[in-house]
C-alpha cells in the first residue's frame, strides 16, 4: 500500500530551478535566433550579449538556489548530470565545429561560443535535478 | 494477482481533469504493481536507462551528419534533414496524439511494462533525430542561401528558428528529464507510483505540445520548399 507520504514525496516543494534553467535556455535560443537571422551579415552584438548575460545570470541563480538544499540526493545529481554533460559536450562540439567551419570569426564567434557554453550546461542540470529530486537521500 | 486493472478501477488517469494523483488511485497502482511483480519474474531485471548496444548506431549517425556537413553534399544534407525531420515529426505526433491517450487508458501494470520498454529507446532516438535534423537543416539553409537576409522568404526561416527554439526548450527542459527520471524511478526496488504518474503525465503532455508545434514546422518547411 502506498502511503500518503509517497504522494507527498512526489509533490514536495523544490526550488523553481526547472523554470529558471528553462528560461536560461529560452534566452539562449532567442540570442542564437537573433544572430542567425542576420546571417551572413553581422548582427549588432548588443542585444545578443544582453541575452547571453541574462541567461548566464539566471543559470547561476538556479545553481545557487539548488546548492542551498540540504535534503537532496547530490550523489545521484552529480552522476546523472555528469553523464548528460558528456552527451552535451559532444553536441556542443558539433555545433562549434559548424560555427568554425562556416567561417564565424571574432566577436560573433566569442558570443556564439559563450552561448553554447550556457546551452551545454543547462540540460545536464535539468536532467540531474529532475532525477535527483525524486531520490531519497537516506 | 492483479485485482484492479480496468480503467474504472484506476481512478484518475494521465489525462484526468481531477486531482493530479489521488491517494486511492495510488493505492490501486501499488496493489497492481505488487500483483504484477508476482506474475512476471522478468520484472526483477533492472530497467535499462540507456540501450548501450545501440550506441554504435548513434555514433555512425553522428559521424555521417558531420561528414555531410564537412563535404557540403546537398543530397546528404537533404537526406538527413528531410528523413530526420519526417521521422521526428511523425514520432512526436504519434507519441502525443496516439500513444499518449492509449497509455492513459491502459491498466497500470501494462502501462509500466510499456514505459520500461519504450522509454530507454526514446532516450537515444529522439536526441539523435533532433541533432540530425537541425544540424543538417541549418547547413542546408546556409548552402542554399536561405539564411541570407536577401532571401525572399527569409521571414519563414526566422519563424522556423522561433518554433524550433520553443520546441527545444520544452524538450530539453521538461520532456527529456522526465524520460530519464521515470527510468530511474522504475529501477528502484519499490517504485513510487505517484512519481511515475507525475513524470509520465509531464512526458506525454510535452510530447503533445511539441507534436502540435511540429504541424507549424511542417507548414513553414513546405512554404520554404515550394
Amino acid at each position: 500500500m502506498v502511503s500518503p507520504d509517497q504522494v507527498a514525496w512526489a509533490n514536495r516543494k523544490v526550488p523553481p530551478v526547472t523554470g529558471l534553467w528553462m528560461l536560461s535556455l529560452a534566452l539562449i535560443a532567442g540570442g542564437v535566433s537573433y544572430l542567425a537571422a542576420y546571417l551572413p551579415k553581422r548582427a549588432p552584438l548588443g542585444p545578443a550579449v544582453g541575452l547571453l548575460v541574462a541567461a548566464a545570470v539566471v543559470l547561476v541563480v538556479g545553481v545557487v538556489l539548488l546548492a542551498r538544499q540540504r535534503d537532496f540526493a547530490w550523489r545521484r545529481f552529480r552522476q546523472v548530470a555528469g553523464w548528460t554533460l558528456l552527451a552535451y559536450v559532444v553536441i556542443a562540439g558539433m555545433i562549434e565545429y559548424a560555427f568554425v567551419y562556416d567561417h564565424t570569426r571574432g566577436a560573433v564567434l566569442v558570443v556564439m561560443t559563450s552561448m553554447l557554453c550556457v546551452f551545454m550546461l543547462a540540460p545536464p542540470l535539468l536532467v540531474g535535478f529532475t532525477v535527483a529530486r525524486f531520490q531519497h537521500t537516506s | 494477482m492483479v485485482t484492479r486493472s480496468g480503467p474504472a478501477a484506476q481512478g484518475p488517469t494521465l489525462f484526468s481533469t481531477g486531482p493530479a494523483v489521488s491517494v486511492a488511485s495510488v493505492a490501486a497502482v501499488e496493489h497492481s504493481l505488487a500483483g504484477a511483480a508476482h506474475e512476471t519474474p522478468e520484472r526483477d531485471a533492472p530497467v535499462e536507462i540507456l540501450p548501450v548496444k545501440a550506441l554504435p548506431f548513434v555514433g555512425v549517425a553522428v559521424a555521417a551528419v558531420i561528414a555531410a556537413i564537412g563535404t557540403n553534399s546537398t543530397w546528404a544534407l537533404d537526406f538527413f534533414h528531410v528523413a530526420g525531420g519526417g521521422i521526428w515529426t511523425a514520432l512526436d505526433l504519434f507519441l502525443g496524439f496516439v500513444l499518449g491517450p492509449i497509455l492513459g487508458r491502459m491498466s497500470i501494470p501494462a502501462r509500466i511494462e510499456l514505459t520500461k520498454k519504450l522509454m530507454p529507446k526514446l532516450v537515444l532516438i529522439i536526441p539523435v533525430l533532433v541533432t540530425m535534423t537541425l544540424a543538417a537543416g541549418f547547413q542546408l539553409a546556409r548552402h542554399n542561401g536561405m539564411l541570407d537576409t536577401s532571401f525572399s522568404r527569409h521571414a519563414w526561416v526566422v519563424a522556423s528558428f522561433a518554433v524550433v527554439g520553443v520546441m527545444a526548450v520544452i524538450a530539453i527542459g521538461l520532456l527529456e528529464p522526465a524520460n530519464i527520471a521515470v527510468l530511474f524511478e522504475l529501477r528502484k526496488p519499490q517504485p513510487n507510483p505517484a512519481v511515475i504518474e507525475k513524470l509520465m503525465r509531464r512526458f506525454i503532455f510535452t510530447a503533445g505540445i511539441t507534436g502540435a508545434m511540429q504541424i507549424g514546422t511542417l507548414i513553414i518547411m513546405t512554404r520554404l520548399a515550394s
